[in-house]
């Protein structure tokens, strides 16, 4: 049912917010057993809501319109009261002192948050590996990875352990979590949603984004979470302007232009995930949208390298003020201060963490910016004028999530270059800025979930929700 | 040890807390002093998804102070700077330095007081570049004005434990750079005096070394005068006062000279000043080179100042600097000494206290202004400090001052009396007419009134008078005294003075 109707029924007194929620509380407690969905369940806190919602509703007062959904939000975002560990020793004990803004957004619209999802150490990560609370297990296949890093609020939404989940991408990391674990996420266009209050790791590259699992449910969860944030400098002011993605759910896609990158469906992708997109690319046309199969991204090749200077660097400065003075672990074993800075970093981060830092560092040090920082930025801006280019010639783009599907979990994880490989399709719409979202297209010959991704133009987000909901309707059969 | 074979090459890096209600990146209040951590916030002590938002005001404060400094400023329309013009008006024009962003960068660097272990700053794109700070004799250049954050501060306890404030993390900063060509320590003091007396003028900033609103650094090299090439720079810290640059300076000057005269190799480092040893101590045993890994902060968009905000600066910045001004007061008709100018012009809201005060003198005879002058320097100052109150809360008004003055010109009444009646302005509020009125307090100056009272006490004290006339000219002070105590004061001693030597005359 889609979330729109149980918040109908809600609102005329069918259910009880507190009904809903004692519903799906056995699934969240067995999910979560099963899978290590969560890092933090606060069931108490939610029912706490529940009852306050029902009361307001009873009242007769106004609620929003995600009354009494049950939602989980990554372990990286703020919520006042709550831990926010960010998967990792450093942050184990750190309670949040405010609420991010999207967090804010979901609760004054009636959504009940019943915990803080698992995720890959401060969101480094494309597998659900790399927390410190223990890997995320893919629900489709325990054996197998959920994908990374918002892989509990994936998983989680797969499960129907929630109806929703807020994640954030900086490289992938909703998009291929939610191809892994077959629902939809969606990154947003950069400065869509404020950042306030996600705990950063590439500034210019991170955004918060919703799971669903359909396309009419995410759509609703972005409408709540998007809008220019004052207290976000890099919060997109489109003069008080917020695109609606509700609107353009139904506007069929008769006359779109949609392109196939050729680089992307070149070597390396699987053969299974080739065909549906192929597959997807026919039932489309069949709708009256016009398949272009020979545009070119030519700078696809470059984009996990750029990613993997742009984003560690900034991550050194943003992972800076984790050094135990303030606030996270602090080793009481140092004899200086220099000593307790390398040990409290040493002893809270884990190892990915830590490469990633080090490989940050190096590129922003002396005598390497410009070779590395500012070469790779240039590269940036030539992409992003690739895909200006493309969007010339085409409303959108078609494309893999991912080169494969889910792959077992321990099978890459002392392999650090091969993990980074796997981002090659979903790094472009966080170095260009662009809005990404990844569907489920069915499953692959051993059952497990398939994502496709859609890609549009900056702001053009509630048209890739136009587009998402057609290829939904062919694979709902 | 001669130390006048070498040029002494010092280039001075001012830093200088804005006037603003709240910090630059947050909403925290940017005050002095307060309960420590009480003036915090996520964003000032670097909570994890905390972010920076630019304080308007603080943006204004340093465009300001960079436009008054002489800069040259990248606004929407193209660069701006501000010049005086052939008529003497300060007027804006285009720069021509070509077009520029200002950038926000971060400065990357573990220590306590810097809550996310780097420092929002400014690195290659500042926000104004080039300027000019004038002095009587000479002309600062300046390279550079940007904005930073402050730090906050660390305060070492006994023991091992060192304790951290953040009220002041996140404080608007403006830091002002100058070419390496200041060329002794006595004009880098006085570069620094005109610094603060421009910045105080214009309200953007107290400038207060003692609190720290100002924290200067010095960088010193010396070089043989036919050397092209700079000599080896040692950089000066914790120097606390003007006086500690400029004794800083010398010392330096001193102690860098007799090592090149000795042959020996002048170290880069820096240097701390000792000001109860009066010398300068080496920082640290071995130079550690600081790599800040400086990178354009992608939290914060490109400053761009609106070509709305550089008009509105334009009608608040005053139409003289203290300086001209001060220049203008030791013109005709003024004509104040180099002294009593420099004083009045230190403080935008004295000097216009004088002036409005001028327009009230009707009399306009040499040394007026001067004598207005001194009442407000000497009689005004000395009750405002007494009461440690600030200039702009003291309660004599100007057009008072004024006309407190005429009484004196006028010969109404006497300077002693006059501290009396100001005293009484000051207490009660009142105009000096209705003071004088109400006590009754006219001077004396009638010849017979004066003649009858001065022959009376020459009658009274049979014993001076012969002293007097026996030579001992000095004890008619004890006369005028006397004649002073039986006017209580009221009569005027000139006239007394001579009344009595009239009347001595004739026996």
């Amino acid at each position: 049912m889609p979330i729109r109707e149980i918040v109908e029924q809600i609102k005329r007194g069918d259910k009880s917010c507190k009904d809903i929620l004692n519903d799906i509380f056995p699934r969240i407690e067995q999910g979560h057993k099963k899978l290590n969905t969560f890092i933090t369940l606060f069931i108490d806190r939610a029912m706490e809501r529940a009852e306050k919602l029902d009361k307001m509703i009873s009242s007769g007062k106004e609620t929003g319109c995600l009354t009494g959904i049950p939602v989980a939000i990554k372990d990286n975002m703020l919520l006042e009261g709550t831990p926010t560990t960010c998967g990792s020793k450093m942050l184990e004990n750190y309670i949040s002192p405010y609420t991010a803004t999207a967090v804010r957004k979901l609760e004054e619209a009636g959504a009940v948050i019943v915990g803080k999802t698992n995720m890959d150490e401060f969101a480094m990560g494309s597998s659900g590996e790399n927390s410190f609370f223990g890997p995320t297990k893919n629900p489709h296949d325990p054996a197998k990875i959920p994908g990374g890093s918002s892989s509990g609020s994936a998983a989680a939404v797969a499960d129907g352990q929630v109806m929703a989940a807020l994640g954030s991408d900086t490289g992938g990391s909703i998009r291929q979590p939610a191809a892994m674990c077959g629902v939809v996420g969606m990154k947003p266009t950069y400065g869509f949603v404020s950042r306030y209050g996600l705990v950063a790791f590439a500034s210019s590259l991170d955004q918060i984004g919703p799971f669903a699992s359909t396309v009419e449910d995410a759509a609703l969860v972005l409408k709540v979470i998007a809008g220019h944030d004052p207290k976000d400098s890099t919060s997109g002011n489109l003069g008080g302007w917020t695109p609606d993605p509700i609107l353009k759910l139904d506007k069929g896609i008769e006359g779109r232009k949609i392109g196939i990158p050729k680089e992307y469906m070149a070597e390396g992708l699987s053969d299974d995930i080739r065909q549906r997109i192929e597959d997807t690319a026919k039932g489309l046309e069949k709708k009256g949208a016009i398949i272009k199969r020979d545009i070119s991204l030519s700078l696809t090749d470059y984009s996990v390298a750029v990613y993997y200077i742009i984003a560690p660097a900034e991550a050194s400065a943003n992972l800076a003020r984790y050094d135990g003075v303030k606030y996270g672990y602090r080793s009481m074993q140092g004899k200086d201060l220099q000593d307790d800075y390398k040990l409290s970093r040493q002893e809270g981060f884990g190892d990915e963490v830590k490469r990633r830092i080090m490989i940050g560092t190096y590129a922003l040090s002396s005598g390497y910016y410009d070779a590395y920082y500012l070469k790779a930025q240039k590269v940036r801006e030539l992409m992003k004028k690739d895909f200006m280019k493309v969007f010339n010639e085409v409303d959108f783009i078609l494309a893999p999530t991912t080169p494969s599907t889910a792959f077992e979990i321990g099978e890459k994880i002392d392999d650090p270059l091969q993990m980074y490989l796997f981002d090659i399709y979903t790094t472009s719409c966080n170095l260009t800025g662009l809005p990404g979202m990844s569907i489920p297209a069915g499953k692959d010959s051993n059952g497990l979930p398939i994502g496709i991704q859609l890609i549009t133009r900056w702001y053009n987000d509630p048209h890739l929700f136009t587009l998402a909901k057609e290829i939904e309707k062919i694979y709902e059969q | 040890m001669n130390s006048n074979k070498y040029q002494t090459v010092i280039g001075l890096e001012v830093h200088v807390h804005l006037k603003t209600v709240t910090k630059l990146f947050c909403r925290c209040r940017n005050e002095f002093g307060g309960v420590p951590n009480t003036h915090i916030c996520p964003v000032c002590t670097g909570q994890p998804g905390s972010l920076p938002v630019i304080n308007k005001q603080a943006v204004k404060q340093a465009t300001k102070a960079a436009l008054v400094l002489g800069c040259e400023i990248q606004r929407t329309s193209g660069t701006v700077k501000r010049r005086i013009d052939e008529k003497g008006k300060y007027v804006f024009e285009s720069g021509t330095t070509g077009t520029f962003d200002s950038v926000f960068s971060r400065k990357q660097y573990f220590y306590p007081d810097l809550p996310k272990n780097y420092q929002i700053s400014q690195y290659e794109k500042p926000l104004a570049v080039d300027g000019k700070v004038f002095l009587e004799e000479a002309s600062i250049l300046l390279t550079r004005v940007h904005m930073e954050e402050d730090a906050g501060k660390l305060i070492h306890t006994e023991g091992d434990i060192s304790l951290v404030d953040y009220n002041r993390t996140g404080a608007p900063l403006i830091e002002v750079v100058t070419e390496p060509r200041i060329d002794s320590p006595r004009k880098a003091s006085e570069y620094l005096k005109r610094l603060r007396q421009i910045l105080r003028y214009c309200d953007i900033s107290d400038c207060d070394m003692e609190k720290g609103s100002m924290r200067c650094d010095a960088n010193i090299s010396l070089k043989k005068s036919d050397d092209t090439q700079l000599g080896t720079k040692v950089e000066i810290k914790n120097m606390n006062s003007f006086k500690a640059v400029e004794k800083a300076l010398e010392y330096e000057v001193l102690r860098i000279a007799k090592l090149l005269d000795e042959g020996e190799k002048i170290i880069q480092e820096t240097r701390l000043w000792d000001e109860s040893r009066s010398m300068t101590f080496s920082m640290r045993s071995k130079e550690e080179a600081h790599d800040y890994r400086y990178f354009p902060d992608p939290d914060l968009p490109s400053l761009i100042i609106e070509d709305a905000l550089i008009d509105e600066i334009g009608t608040e910045l005053p139409k003289e600097l203290p300086l001209d001004r001060k220049h203008r007061y030791m013109e005709a008709p003024l004509c104040l000494s180099d002294y009593d100018a420099e004083v009045l012009t230190q403080d935008k809201v004295v000097a216009d206290y004088f002036e409005e005060a001028l327009k009230g003198l009707k009399v306009h005879s040499p040394g007026c202004a001067g004598k207005l002058s001194n009442w407000i320097t000497v009689e005004l100052f000395g009750m405002i400090n007494s009461q440690g109150i600030e200039f702009s809360d003291q309660p004599v008004k100007p057009e008072y001052m004024a006309e407190l003055i005429e009484f004196i010109e006028d010969g109404k009444i006497s300077g002693k009396m006059a501290k009396d009646i100001i005293r009484e302005i000051w207490d009660t509020g009142k105009s000096p007419f209705c003071i004088i009125e109400e006590k009754g307090l006219k001077q004396i100056t009638s010849y017979d009134e004066i003649e009858k009272i001065c022959q009376g006490v020459i009658d009274d004290n049979p014993g001076i008078v012969k002293k007097y006339l026996d030579g001992k000219e000095g004890v008619i002070g004890a006369l005028v005294g006397g004649v002073m105590k039986k006017t209580q004061g009221q009569a005027n001693p000139n006239r007394v003075n001579e009344k009595l030597k009239e009347i001595l005359k004739g026996k």
